[in-house]
């Protein structure tokens, strides 16, 4: 495997007495998906936002591309390649689904002080934009309002405005929440697609997708990791199928 | 073709104020005037209240410090240059504007309010208790700016007529003006730092830089306004600065409707007409235009300036509610019992229905 683009190094979070994280460690690499599952409560959430930047460590470094990222901003982390999305739609209702898909892609070359310049005569952003689009699947709905599309296409227009940011790592928080079956199953193709030249973090519960996607996972509970490996060993490993699985659970 | 319109309808306008003093007497011209003036104050408010989302209780600070700005850089016996007072006059403005916004925009809604109020109150109390301001009573303007430029004039702002122009000019400049920017890459995240400024942060922007470039270019264009008022009303006082003016201008923008520079100018129209209305039917005319303004929040969402489209979209709605195959009211009315309606209008109808 290629060397780590993302590294989370002993990341540990404490809110007041509670640790949420306590000495995580991740790796992310390119080509290769990377799976975080745990029980509500276990710092999927936590981890995901101090890898982005949303949240600051209390301890614990991440390194992207070998250099210590910790102090950067979250727009920082973005603009040096990181992206994300939420688990709950953080998307531009209003704006139409280019808009939103425009001003992300606008981020890589923002050019403030053109005031003059129309915004969509800038073609470079606009042709990014629409890239990310056909790439995420919402070809043809350029122009509808985003608040008005359905709860998938919403969550479609989620990764499309990440990688309309050319990010390299993708942080994704629950991209299947609330999706249908057929929905849920057409967002796997596009992540199993989206893995070939980036590196994904992918936060999700719905386990047939996990499964059908993970190259590595990373199993959390009670802000500890509690195994990390490939899929088959995961499966087989005894203490997840008890803390996280259940007794008799079947994957 | 709606945007058409709308064009069609600025240039007619615009062509009513450049007509106005052939008709108007001199005193419904300077009132022109001075609600144009406001507008331009509005037009600059809005950038921040209906663009960027921020709820400024203070703009009347910028509009001040420029009015004085040109009350202190004219001399006692002679006037200043227009095209050195102006340009000073607006930078005073934008740096107080750049000053503030460092310290004001670490706030978010509730607070950015509080804190934008009391930095103006602060400002209010600089020209109202100290020797630079004269006082409550403020300072005379004894000659309006001189726009000569090495002896020769191309205008003279000590005419009425000149002033009236001038003033015209710069609020359809401001006006163009903001409108090239919020089409601009920096008027595009603006709006979206309006719409989520989180989402923002996480797609690269550093928002609070662009929070600051546009209070500061607001609290700039604010000064153009105060420069514009102070110049044509010959005087300035701290009530230039005060929380009634930022209320007024808030007001102003509320009523034309937030995020929309037209609305803006449309705002700064109504509040000026009703104040001069109600003013003449009584001295309580304050509660009069208070019932206004709540009856405009509540029951024109989008401000006069939406008036249109909501009227547009109440007639669209009332055709989509009549039954397809019913003729429509007018024809029933016109048509006896039992006479079918006419194939032509069938086939109009059919029309209508599948454009639905």
């Amino acid at each position: 495997m290629s060397e780590a683009m993302l590294v989370a190094d002993k990341l540990t979070r404490r809110f007041g007495g509670l640790a949420a994280n306590q000495d995580v460690c991740l790796e992310l690499h390119r080509g290769a998906l990377h799976a975080l599952l745990g029980p509500n409560g276990a710092g999927k959430s936590t981890c995901i936002n101090m890898l982005s930047g949303d949240l600051p460590p209390s301890s614990g470094r991440i390194v992207f591309g070998g250099r210590d990222i910790s102090a950067l901003s979250a727009a920082q982390r973005s603009r040096i390649g990181i992206g994300r999305s939420y688990q709950r739609t953080n998307i531009f209702p209003g704006f139409t689904v280019l808009e939103n898909c425009r001003l992300a892609a606008q981020s890589r070359n923002p050019r403030p002080w053109k005031i003059f310049t129309d915004a969509l005569r800038l073609s470079d952003t606009v042709t990014r934009a629409e890239a990310a689009i056909a790439e995420a699947g919402l070809a043809g709905r350029e122009s509808r309002v985003a608040g008005t599309l359905s709860h998938g296409e919403q969550r479609q227009l989620e990764i499309a405005m990440v990688l309309a940011t050319d990010a390299q790592v993708l942080l994704l928080d629950e991209p299947l929440a609330g999706m249908g079956s057929e929905e849920s199953a057409q967002m796997v193709e596009l992540l199993k697609g989206l893995k070939a030249r980036r590196a994904i973090l992918l936060v999700e519960h719905d386990m047939d997708a996990v499964f059908a996607v993970a190259d590595t996972i990373t199993v959390m509970v009670n802000g500890l990791v509690l195994a990390s490996g490939a899929p088959e060993a995961i499966r087989a490993n005894p203490d997840v199928q008890q803390a996280y699985l259940g007794e008799g659970a079947h994957v | 073709m709606d945007s058409r319109i709308a064009l069609v309808l600025k240039l007619v306008a615009l062509a009513g104020l450049l007509a106005f003093p052939v008709f108007g007497s001199p005193f419904y011209v300077e009132m022109l005037a001075k609600i144009l003036v406001l507008a331009i104050f509005a037009m600059s408010l809005d950038l921040l209240v209906g663009f960027t989302g921020l709820v400024s209780l203070g703009h009347a600070a910028f509009f001040g410090v420029a009015a004085y700005a040109v009350a202190l850089l004219t001399p006692k016996y002679d006037p200043a240059s227009l095209w050195l007072a102006l340009p000073l006059s607006v930078l005073g403005a934008a740096a107080a504007a750049f000053v503030i916004g460092l310290f004001v925009l670490r706030s978010k809604g509730i607070y950015f309010i509080m804190v934008t109020l009391a930095f103006a109150q602060m400002a209010y109390y600089v020209f109202h208790d100290t020797a630079l301001g004269g006082g409550s009573d403020g300072i005379y303007l004894n000659f309006k700016p001189d726009a000569s430029i090495a002896g020769w004039a191309p205008f003279s702002l000590d005419e009425p007529m000149h002033l009236y122009y001038f003033i015209v000019f710069a609020m359809v400049a401001v006006f163009v003006f903001l409108t090239l920017v919020l089409r601009s890459p920096f008027g595009k995240v603006l709006v979206g730092i309006r719409s989520n400024e989180h989402r923002m942060q996480s797609l690269g922007y550093a928002t609070f830089r662009y929070k600051l470039a546009a209070f500061t270019l607001s609290g700039a264009l604010a000064g153009v306004a105060g420069f514009l008022y102070a110049v044509l009303f010959g005087f300035v006082t701290p009530e230039y600065l005060s929380w009634h003016q930022s209320g007024n201008v808030l007001m102003m923008v509320i009523l034309g409707g937030m995020g929309n520079l037209a609305g803006a100018v449309i705002g700064a129209f109504a509040f000026v007409g009703l104040q001069e209305f109600f003013a003449g039917m009584t001295k309580h005319w304050q509660l009069l235009m208070g019932g206004v303004i709540v009856l405009a929040v509540l029951f024109l969402p989008g401000g006069l300036a939406a008036l249109p489209r909501r009227i547009a979209a109440a007639r669209e709605a009332r055709r989509a509610a009549l039954p397809p195959d019913a003729p429509p009211p007018a024809a029933r009315k016109a048509a006896a019992p039992a006479t079918p309606p006419a194939p032509p209008m069938i086939g109009k109808m059919k029309q209508g229905v599948n454009h639905v």
